[in-house]
């Protein structure tokens, strides 16, 4: 479904994404694991086609069409959504609203706002004509970017760090929209930090400065990340010989 | 001229199509004030509030009294308007919300013919002790911008008393908007100034909010959404006064141009004079932000589409 050939990314003369493969399939949890500032969010910046993050080398297939010169716009109308990690806030405008923007381009019989909302643990009576705005907390805001995903029923989700900033029993809402997404058809890309979470995928890469260094099953990529990137003492510099001992 | 029946038809269908609920203007239930020109359309009491007026050259002046301990159901509807392309219209009101009432006003002006009409609003406005007033004032403009509007409020919360006013124009050319509203606030008074303009074509748009924090534990906050699209000009001036202890004070301004023609300034002034008040202030200027727009074109909605978007939720 997504294949991501060669992807290059270079942002003020230095290099951020390089020598990026990776394929994904339909229905696929992908999970990406990797320290902050590997490239992470980057990747899926590129991925969804935002401002700024257009590759400076490689092609974005999806569903074997060459995307890679496509809007926002134009991939999400394929299918392709992104829950931002810090997602933006919107005054004026109530979660029932902001769940219906996805819906114009939503496949079959997508999910109904009350059901998106009960998914990701909020309460729809006491959430649905609530404002997108500050006085929701951050933790609440990023629920609500994840119901929006499932609202938009899409073909490939985006989701970085779905689970940052929630708390250690809510992680279960996470694993279930992930889930349901996959249940549903929906290929999903994830980025996180928790090995709960990246466990659940069917595969998982690690990133490091910028390039995929490992792609495997997710238990053995966890834990080649707990061993070889968490305890790592190049920063975004895999040592060579390091990574030839994992 | 029209007869006084047949212009409060014509008023009504200017009404409804300001936004304003056409069953409510005129009925019996409902406290109101219709002024279409200089004349005195419609005019009703209910218990509690009474509105006096009378019938100027270029308007008419009102005074509006709430009784104390009055908590009034039902929305006050003012209406006030000028259905041919020229004339001038002053409004000169007077407010007096009595001790622990309870109000809220709705306000609509409309000039929808408007090629040369000026519209002078000028309000006093008394907040008594421990009440509540809420005052929502919405404009229709035509689309020649032939409009100029200059309203002007004067406002004294007593304590414990809440004044929240909105002020929308956001249907129709502005044409040329100069709003001066002030705010004196007393101990453990709240209130807060909300100005929500969309400038078209070659509006000029000056918004001035000032809160004046005079008491212990005044709490005001000026705040202002403006859109500057075409070639209109913007400019918001957002004054506070930090003038008793443990008084709050914030001016929160957002103006986003759309075009490039348009120009925008924030001019926001803090003036603290007792040392444990405290003010704070922020401003935006500039172009729809980039990271909304980009979360709605997630969702597949288009560049344009997802600035109205953000741009209509902010001005709601």
């Amino acid at each position: 479904m997504l294949h991501l050939i060669d992807i290059e990314l270079v942002l003020g003369g230095r290099k951020i994404l390089h020598n990026v493969n990776l394929e994904l399939g339909v229905n696929e949890v992908h999970s990406v694991l990797g320290m902050n500032g590997t490239g992470k969010s980057t990747l899926a910046s590129v991925i969804m086609g935002l401002n700024g993050y257009a590759p400076t080398a490689g092609r974005i297939l999806f569903c074997e069409e060459d995307i890679t010169a496509l809007s926002i716009s134009e991939r999400a109308q394929r299918g392709i959504t992104l829950a931002w990690q810090e997602p933006a806030r919107f005054e004026g405008l109530t979660v029932a609203e902001y769940l219906a923007t996805g819906r114009q381009v939503a496949r079959n019989s997508p999910l109904c706002a009350q059901e998106c909302l009960e998914k990701v643990g909020l309460r729809p009576q006491m959430y649905l004509n609530r404002a997108v705005d500050t006085t929701l907390s951050g933790g609440e805001r990023r629920r609500v970017e994840l119901a929006a995903v499932l609202a938009m029923g899409p073909k490939l989700a985006i989701l970085d760090e779905p689970d940052s900033g929630i708390d250690p029993p809510s992680i279960d809402n996470i694993i279930d929209v992930i889930r349901t997404l996959s249940r549903r058809g929906a290929a999903v890309l994830l980025i996180t930090h928790h090995g709960e979470v990246a466990a659940i995928a069917d595969r998982a890469s690690a990133l490091c400065a910028g390039t995929i260094l490992k792609t495997g099953n997710p238990v053995t990529i966890t834990r080649f990340f707990r061993d070889y990137c968490q305890e790592c003492l190049h920063i975004n510099e895999p040592a060579g010989k390091e990574l030839n001992n994992a | 001229m029209l007869d006084s029946s047949k212009e409060l038809v014509v008023i009504t269908d200017a009404y409804e199509s300001a936004g304003g609920d056409p069953a409510a203007l005129c009925n019996k239930n409902f406290a109101g004030l219709v002024v279409s020109h200089n004349r005195i359309l419609h005019r009703n009491d209910v218990a509690g509030v009474h509105i006096e007026g009378a019938e100027t050259p270029t308007g008419a002046r009102a005074r509006i009294t709430v009784e104390a301990g009055a908590n009034v159901k039902d929305p006050v509807h003012l209406c006030f308007g000028v259905i041919p392309q020229e004339g001038l219209q002053e409004i000169v009101s007077d407010f007096e919300i009595g001790e622990r009432a309870r109000v809220k006003f709705v306000a609509h002006c409309f000039f929808p013919n408007a090629v040369k009409v000026k519209h002078v609003m000028d309000a006093k406005i008394h907040v008594g002790k421990d009440a509540e007033m809420t005052y929502s004032e919405t404009h229709y403009h035509g689309e020649m911008g032939g409009v100029e509007v200059l309203p002007v409020a004067k406002v004294v919360v007593e304590e414990g008393g809440i004044f929240n006013n909105e002020f929308k124009l956001i249907k129709g050319a502005a044409g040329e908007v100069r709003l001066d509203y002030f705010a004196d606030l007393k101990k453990d008074a709240v209130g807060e100034l909300n100005a929500k303009i969309y400038g078209k074509k070659r509006d000029k748009i000056v918004v001035k909010e000032s809160i004046s924090l005079n008491g212990e534990n005044a709490r005001g906050l000026a705040k202002s959404r403006i859109i500057a699209s075409d070639h209109c000009t913007s400019e918001v001036i957002g004054e506070a006064v930090g003038n008793a202890p443990n008084a709050r004070g914030h001016v929160d301004c957002v103006e986003i141009i759309r075009g490039k023609d348009a120009r925008a300034s924030a001019v926001p002034r803090l003036l603290v004079i007792d040392e444990r008040a405290k003010l704070t202030h922020e401003a935006a200027i500039g172009s729809v932000d980039k990271k909304q727009v980009e979360t709605l074109m997630a969702r597949g909605l288009t560049e344009e589409k997802a600035a109205d978007v953000v741009v209509k939720g902010m001005l709601r």
